[in-house]
């Protein structure tokens, strides 16, 4: 294949190259013909800097399978951060964290929960 | 057929696209020539390992071969990672149409004014460099031979058009000026066969001079012995009518 599937996305952060790390200014999602892997079509994550020398590159090719398994893993991650920058903004804390963040990703945590956890959470008395 | 083991290799600059310097590899027979001459165009994974030898391979039957690196301006200069190059200029939305013919149109020129060249220059590309032949072909009345193989995007949907690709290739074949090869692998898909099929009618509609070849059991980039995409009954094949077609069209 030679496509035209190419997604682009401004992110913030950094990454490695050999010994050193690197800003970043841009992530690049494609679908085509593997580079390196010895795969056939892959899905290609580049993280660069456009403004810096091409070697400013964290590059990944990966199977269609791994990268949904990665696109879940990260969905999961992204979920439990949320839920976590939701109680620095007082929404409370309490050990039974699966649960609650359960409660949170359906919609139906609120004052119940923070009351249940007082003590805990940031913010709360 | 004669065979060429000695050869000459170097990298030379080249005026490009608006009077931009780039580096171009070249491999030139041992022997007093004339040569027939070969411009390659390299593929989307950029001015790569695989296309300098397949420079020097064209080298090795006996023809000047040349081939510039169309990402130049990305940096790296001629000692850039061909790899971190070529994500650099995706991430950047690809090299313009344009840019590509004024650069390929500098290396046809430095062709024609080598002492030991014939005078005949065909125009080999692969992947993204397939499209860019055919394209080049389309636009440019300087050359006698153009290889397409497996050249993805020559058939585009109207949004897929834009600043740096504005026309559909399959929309100026009736504008190609010389000799048309074309291999495409049946397992592709882009092109696919259907896509194939569609750049072949327009061809035929135009009363153009071509041969395609169709392989069973190929998908795209058949040729590259560096990947598991390698077939290689299809791509020996492919190099034989590869060299028979241009052996017919840039003799002297």
């Amino acid at each position: 294949m030679c496509t035209s599937i190419i997604e682009n996305a401004r992110v913030q952060g950094m990454a490695k190259r050999g010994d050193e790390w690197f800003p970043l200014s841009q992530a690049v999602v494609a679908y085509d013909h593997a580079r390196h892997a010895p795969l056939g079509d892959v899905i290609t994550l580049d993280f660069i800097n456009t403004n810096l020398d091409p070697g400013a590159r964290a590059g990944i090719e990966l199977t269609l399978e791994t990268a949904k398994e990665l696109r879940a893993a990260l969905d999961r991650a992204i979920a439990a951060a949320e839920f976590e920058e939701a109680e620095v903004r007082g929404k409370g804390s309490c050990s039974a964290s699966s649960e609650l963040r359960d409660e949170f990703a359906a919609g139906t945590s609120g004052m119940r929960v923070s009351g249940a956890c007082s003590g805990r959470g940031l913010g709360h008395p | 057929m004669s065979f060429y083991r000695g050869m000459t290799c170097e990298n030379v600059t080249i005026k490009g696209d608006k009077a931009t310097p780039i580096t171009a590899y070249v491999a030139r027979p041992s022997g007093s020539g004339p040569f027939p001459g070969v411009v390659l165009i390299h593929h989307l994974p950029g001015w790569s390992e695989f296309y300098i030898e397949t420079t020097r391979r064209f080298a090795h039957y006996g023809y000047l071969a040349i081939c510039a690196n169309l990402y130049e301006r990305e940096g790296g200069g001629s000692d850039g990672n061909p790899d971190d190059v070529a994500a650099k200029v995706r991430a950047e939305g690809g090299i313009a149409d344009s840019q590509m013919v004024g650069d390929t149109e500098a290396a046809v020129r430095w062709m024609r004014a080598q002492a030991d060249h014939n005078g005949k220059v065909g125009l080999v590309g692969s992947c993204s460099g397939g499209r860019h032949a055919f394209i080049y072909a389309c636009q440019r009345k300087d050359i006698n031979a153009c290889v397409e193989q497996w050249g993805g995007r020559v058939v585009m949907a109207k949004e897929e058009l834009n600043a740096r690709t504005p026309v559909a290739p399959i929309d100026m074949t009736k504008d190609l000026s010389c000799p048309l090869l074309g291999l495409f692998g049946n397992d592709d898909r882009a092109p696919s066969p259907e896509q194939v099929n569609q750049h072949e009618a327009e061809l035929k509609k135009h009363g153009k001079t071509y041969e395609f070849h169709r392989y069973d059991g190929a998908g795209h980039g058949f040729f590259y012995w560096h990947r598991p995409l390698y077939r290689p009954e299809q791509a020996m094949d492919g190099w034989s009518k590869i060299l028979a077609f241009l052996g017919k069209h840039l003799a002297k």
